[in-house]
């Protein structure tokens, strides 16, 4: 059986890993390979890379990690952030990315998604959504440019769109969640997961081991994806897979190598 | 036949090459790009990545003319590891571009029926022959093949039911998933492969 996928993000500036509030107060947690490869021994399923460089001249500096991290790692990748054009998304998979996250240049020319899945496959061409819920809670709407702008656009409608235009996963956020370790929003990512054709990746709000096995158990994340935790070294992954395994989840654990592992 | 220690790495600008060609290159295997100006040589292995669209995996193999030269090569003997659509186009047809394949193996390239499509993740395989290891490999597929002989599956797997994960027939095998993003253990298969290979 596909086992349920656990999925550290590490956050780039400047081809350095950061960490801080809401993209202010960076600290610099070190190298990304290291910290990659670090996770990669815990049993991570895959990594995400968002780029928060804010200078359009330091995008090369990403795409030479982009070849370290590709040269290093032996299981997948996918990059964020930053992504406008075609041009960004072929010059990342050349770089050895196998998968690019898209999403305020999505949400601003949803024919982007096209031109990615038609051109790369549908297995590269992943849409990030954050998603704000509303007052009543029944619905969610898009965020864009970090959360930092609304759009209107219902994000329920939105991650059906992108999935008929060819994305091949949703990379779901949720905006109220995300930074609270609260655990995550287990109705929005139910009622995406159930309606969905393609593998929702849940993120935003993780807490502990348990917020995992609420969300594949309960929200049926194919995937769910965390920051904090990990990097506060507050839980490893193999931490996380554990507690998966203990309920009874779908989980690929090479326990045998890693049991009682900390870091 | 002699079969050198360096690899032919067929480009077929799928996409994935790169990611192969880097895991060779983590695993101290030589190897070199077969393209147009410098096709598989049959004293090599070959691999034959390939991601993506069967029909223009297809399409790439006719242009450089290596689809009769596959055929030719592994009919005289010549090792084939087979990654991904690398495996799918072994088959005599690809339902996804309604195209025929190279038509090496008998059966069918079909899509997935249940559950999200594509497949995407970690699945546990298991050998159906030989002295295969189980183990969790990394997939991204929409479409599996169905062998016309059941003898020639290596590995099956399950998504909603059982699919073939891996064939092998003499000098011929080939993988559904990508033994390049799955960690230590897809690190292993392909040692293995090559290990048995460099037996010949």
């Amino acid at each position: 059986m596909l086992t349920k996928r656990v999925i550290p993000c590490l956050d780039v500036k400047d081809g350095r890993t950061v960490k801080g509030v809401n993209f202010s107060n960076l600290r610099d947690m070190g190298d990304p390979v290291a910290l990659a490869l670090l996770y990669e021994s815990q049993d991570a399923d895959e990594l995400m890379f968002l780029d928060i460089t804010a200078s359009i001249e330091k995008r090369t500096t990403m795409l030479h990690l982009v070849e370290r991290i590709a040269d290093s790692l032996a299981i997948p990748f996918t990059v964020g952030g930053g992504v406008s054009k075609i041009e960004d998304v072929t010059a990342l998979l050349n770089a050895g990315a196998d998968k690019v996250a898209m999403n305020t240049s999505a949400v601003k020319r949803p024919q982007l998604i096209n031109e990615v899945s038609e051109q790369f496959g549908a297995q590269c061409c992943v849409v990030a959504i954050d998603a704000r819920r509303n007052q009543a809670d029944s619905s969610w709407e898009v965020l864009i440019n970090g959360g930092r702008e609304a759009t209107n656009l219902d994000a329920f409608e939105w991650a059906n769109a992108c999935a008929a235009r060819g994305a091949g996963e949703i990379l779901l956020t949720s905006w109220n969640r995300d930074g609270m370790q609260t655990g995550f929003d287990l109705k929005m990512v139910r009622a995406f997961s159930q309606a969905l054709s393609i593998p929702v990746i849940a993120s935003g709000g993780a807490a502990n081991p348990e917020s995992f096995v609420e969300v594949f158990e309960k929200a049926e994340a194919d995937a769910a994806l965390a920051a904090s935790i990990f990097h506060d070294r507050l839980y490893s992954i193999n931490d996380v897979k554990q507690a998966m395994a203990a309920a009874g989840i779908c989980v690929r654990l090479l326990a045998e190598k890693k049991m009682g592992v900390k870091q | 036949m002699k079969i050198e220690l360096e690899v032919d790495l067929v480009d077929v600008a799928g996409g994935n090459l790169g990611s192969v060609g880097r895991c060779l290159k983590r695993l101290n295997v030589p190897y070199r790009l077969a393209n147009a100006k410098n096709p598989p040589s049959g004293n090599r292995p070959i691999i034959l990545p390939g991601v993506g669209n069967f029909g223009a995996v297809m399409n790439n193999l006719k242009r450089d003319g290596f689809d009769q030269l596959l055929i030719d090569l592994i009919a005289g003997g010549t090792p084939y590891l087979g990654i991904c659509v690398g495996m799918q186009v072994l088959f005599d047809w690809g339902d996804e571009s309604q195209v025929a394949g190279l038509g090496i193996l008998a059966g069918k390239v079909v899509k997935l029926e249940q559950g999200k499509i594509p497949q995407i993740g970690w699945n546990q395989i298991e050998p159906r022959k030989g002295d295969g290891m189980p183990g969790y490999v990394y997939f991204v597929n929409s479409y599996v093949a169905q062998p016309e002989i059941g003898e020639n599956i290596f590995y099956t797997a399950d998504y909603h039911g059982q699919f073939c994960a891996a064939v092998q027939s003499k000098n011929i095998t080939a993988f559904q998933f990508h033994p390049e993003k799955s960690g230590e253990f897809g690190e292993k298969l392909l040692c293995n492969w090559l290990d048995t290979v460099n037996q010949c």
